[in-house]
């Protein structure tokens, strides 16, 4: 993975020195509060509901095992033993003490981490899938692109005070894992007419209150050209982005309101005085970002080795995890593991300092001591030998870390919700745990099959509900906590957004909406029809009848 | 009077910022100043301005284009760009456009709420000079010009990227 040179570490230290001073600045009454706020948002400090909730950057989801124990560390010492797994593949802890922020921000630059930009009106961390470098579907890794654009966007002095949050995504990868179409920007890499692979843009994608699919403003464009396209369009927007409406402040509404044609005439406009600048990327960078994530030292190994294939046979539970949490690599003999963290009865997400150490020691010794963290909440062993995978997964067992629901219904994402959000209209979590309880069964799990569920706890999406195939939301109706349900969603490479199937039901209602939802699919589905496919050919009426049937 | 800064040192101010509701009379009551003129005064009154016996440069509110001026930069010895409130980032863009887009060789100065923690920032966008809100101790202002020894990008003040410095 990406290690840092002098110069990264003297930035990282100059800004936790920053950091420290304006905190105490403010401590002592010299920085007003609507002052620092924006100064400790771009340093990943919100003020919540209970405490202060710190988020951590990890860069497109990597962490090292170095990193990890850290972060276990944080979660001991400044935390009451956790951290949470975010949507954007960062970190967050709920109980961090204002006063020891910087010292937490110095803790975490001795392992080259930081809260830089992790909140704000400024360009967040940059997404990608939690596959990459490993996934046979790939067509070049995404990583050294992000790490790329992660120096360009960090601490940017032109766009540290943009109309609203920004968001990258980029996917290397043909099945998208990385939900690149809502992001204010969506980067494929794809191949060109003579076969060099560059760059497609999409702009304005995003949830939140105004949900909408990214469009496309250049099919291809050479990779060289990947910072100063994405400078100019940043430019138009800082510029022309809505500043009197926080609700329209986004870029989607910016291509929306100019259309896309003109806006990408905007953007066209801007490049040219950049395009062939300092600024162009050069073949040197491109290789010396690549070289960091160099394939690791793979043995050569043949797949389905004995050692796996007779455990298979032999242990229910072991196949059962395999079949569901195990995905093909592109080198023989190796598989990707994804550690589910949707144990029934813990907030999604939700992970020990415990675990953390645990999977830390796991790395080391099954996965080339790197992890990732997934949007959806999971954590990812991108490197994991075929012969190994059943003495892991022993281990997972023993540290109930071996959830076997990966892409089922259970898997739910979720926000923190209105237990620890400021923001939120409802809660979450229990409403994730009620549904995880009703479908306890893996058999009908298995027999649902692949289905996402995503849970936000207010318009700001932080659950991607709108992207859920069954997508819950909690509204407030006269201060009664409501959840709206819509069906259809997806992040995939056929994007598209859930439509609300009809009033909105209480709490205790849901898992049984949930169910009906279900049960209609069960019986309309033809052969092995997903259920996003189903939906899709049948629409949304056979499931409005069922959910709104009244009671004989 | 706001005390004006550069990126070393507390200088003096010549330029006196003429507010947005000002009418062409005060060209005729108060002479020999040097005024910093708003965008639709600069464009309404340029005989007036002709005239005028000190010296005149322009400023642009956040939501104002550079573009507007294009065709003149090249005589204006100043521009001044406001922040309306500090969290509004237009100005940062419009500083580096006036440089980088139209060439602009004059003096930047940034004007309005201008506050301690985005100078560094503000200096890499092309400002060079900083009218700073009126609570803002000068030696705390001046500090934040060292707040970062280097970054990333390519900026006004140091256009060759890191990746081209490494």
């Amino acid at each position: 993975m990406y290690r840092y040179d002098g110069y990264d570490h003297q930035m990282l230290a100059d800004r936790v020195a920053q950091f420290r001073d304006q905190t105490n600045r403010y401590i002592d009454g010299k920085l007003s509060e609507a002052e620092f706020l924006p100064l400790r948002l771009q340093n990943g400090l919100y003020v919540q509901r209970l405490a202060p909730m710190l988020r951590i950057a990890v860069p497109y989801g990597m962490l090292s095992s170095t990193q990890l124990r850290k972060l276990a560390y944080i979660a001991n010492h400044y935390d009451k033993g956790y951290a949470h797994f975010t949507t954007r593949q960062n970190i967050q802890y709920n109980w961090p003490a204002l006063v020891d922020v910087p010292d937490l921000l110095a803790d975490l630059a001795e392992v080259e981490m930081h809260a830089i930009q992790t909140s704000g009106n400024c360009i967040r961390n940059t997404t990608t899938d939690q596959f990459a470098g490993a996934a046979p579907d790939e067509l070049e890794d995404s990583r050294a692109y992000c790490e790329i654009i992660r120096q360009w966007s960090s601490f940017h002095p032109e766009f540290a005070y943009l109309p609203r949050k920004f968001k990258i995504a980029v996917c290397g990868t043909a099945d998208d894992q990385a939900a690149t179409q809502v992001h204010d920007i969506g980067i494929y890499l794809v191949k060109g007419s003579n076969d060099e692979v560059g760059f497609r843009i999409l702009v304005g994608g995003g949830l939140g209150r105004t949900p909408v699919i990214g469009k496309e403003i250049f099919d291809f464009i050479e990779k060289k050209y990947l910072l100063t396209a994405l400078e100019a369009i940043l430019r138009v927007y800082n510029r022309e982005g809505r500043r009197d409406n926080k609700y329209k402040a986004r870029i989607k509404i910016l291509v929306k309101e100019t259309g896309v044609e003109e806006f990408k005439n905007k953007v066209i406009e801007e490049w040219a005085f950049i395009k062939d600048s300092s600024l162009t990327l050069t073949d040197e960078e491109i290789d010396r970002c690549q070289k960091f994530f160099d394939a690791p030292d793979y043995k050569n190994l043949g797949n389905s080795p004995a050692q796996l294939t007779d455990k298979l046979q032999s242990n229910i539970l072991f196949a059962a995890w395999h079949s569901q949490n195990v995905k093909p690599h592109k080198v023989p003999g190796y598989s990707i593991v994804t550690v589910c963290f949707k144990e029934t009865g813990v907030a999604p997400g939700d992970v020990t300092d415990l675990q953390l150490k645990q999977i830390a020691d796991l790395s080391d010794q099954y996965s080339f001591g790197e992890i990732r963290i997934s949007h959806k909440q999971n954590i990812v062993m991108a490197d994991v030998r075929q012969d190994q995978l059943f003495e892991l997964w022993e281990v997972l067992e023993s540290g109930a870390m071996a959830s076997h629901n990966l892409g089922l219904l259970t898997d739910v994402i979720c926000c923190p919700g209105g237990d620890f959000c400021a923001l939120a209209n409802a809660k979450s979590i229990p409403i994730a745990e009620s549904i995880q309880r009703k479908f306890n069964d893996h058999e009908e799990l298995i027999n649902i099959g692949e289905m996402s569920l995503n849970i936000s706890g207010c318009m700001n999406a932080c659950g991607h509900h709108h992207v859920g195939n069954i997508g819950i939301l909690g509204v407030d109706k006269k201060g009664e906590e409501y959840y709206q349900v819509s069906l259809g969603g997806s992040s995939k490479n056929k994007a598209s957004l859930g439509k609300i199937i009809g009033p909105s039901f209480a709490q205790e209602e849901i898992s049984d909406v949930v169910e009906n939802i279900v049960s209609v699919y069960k019986e309309m589905r033809n052969d092995d029809e997903k259920f996003i496919d189903t939906y899709n050919r049948i629409g949304i009426d056979p499931f409005k009848e069922k959910v709104y049937a009244k009671a004989d | 009077m706001p005390k004006l800064i550069n990126k070393n040192a507390v200088i003096d101010n010549p330029w006196t910022v003429m507010k947005a509701s000002t009418g062409p009379d005060i060209l005729k009551v108060v002479t020999g100043k040097n005024f910093i003129v708003p965008l639709q005064f600069w464009k309404l009154y340029q005989e007036e301005l002709d005239r005028y016996d000190g010296k005149i440069a322009v400023w642009l509110d956040s939501d104002e284009n550079p573009e507007q001026i294009t065709g003149e930069v090249g005589s204006l010895p100043l521009i001044a760009l406001n922040f309306t409130v500090f969290s509004d980032g237009r100005s940062y863009t419009s500083a580096r456009e006036l440089r980088q887009k139209y060439a602009f060789k004059g003096e930047v100065r940034a004007i309005g709420d201008v506050l301690r923690d985005q100078l560094y920032y503000m200096a890499q966008c092309g400002f060079d000079t900083f009218e700073i809100r009126h609570d803002q101790e000068p030696e705390l202002c001046l500090d934040a010009f060292k707040d970062f020894e280097t970054g990333y990008q390519s900026t006004i003040t140091q256009p060759t990227p890191l990746f081209r410095r490494r």
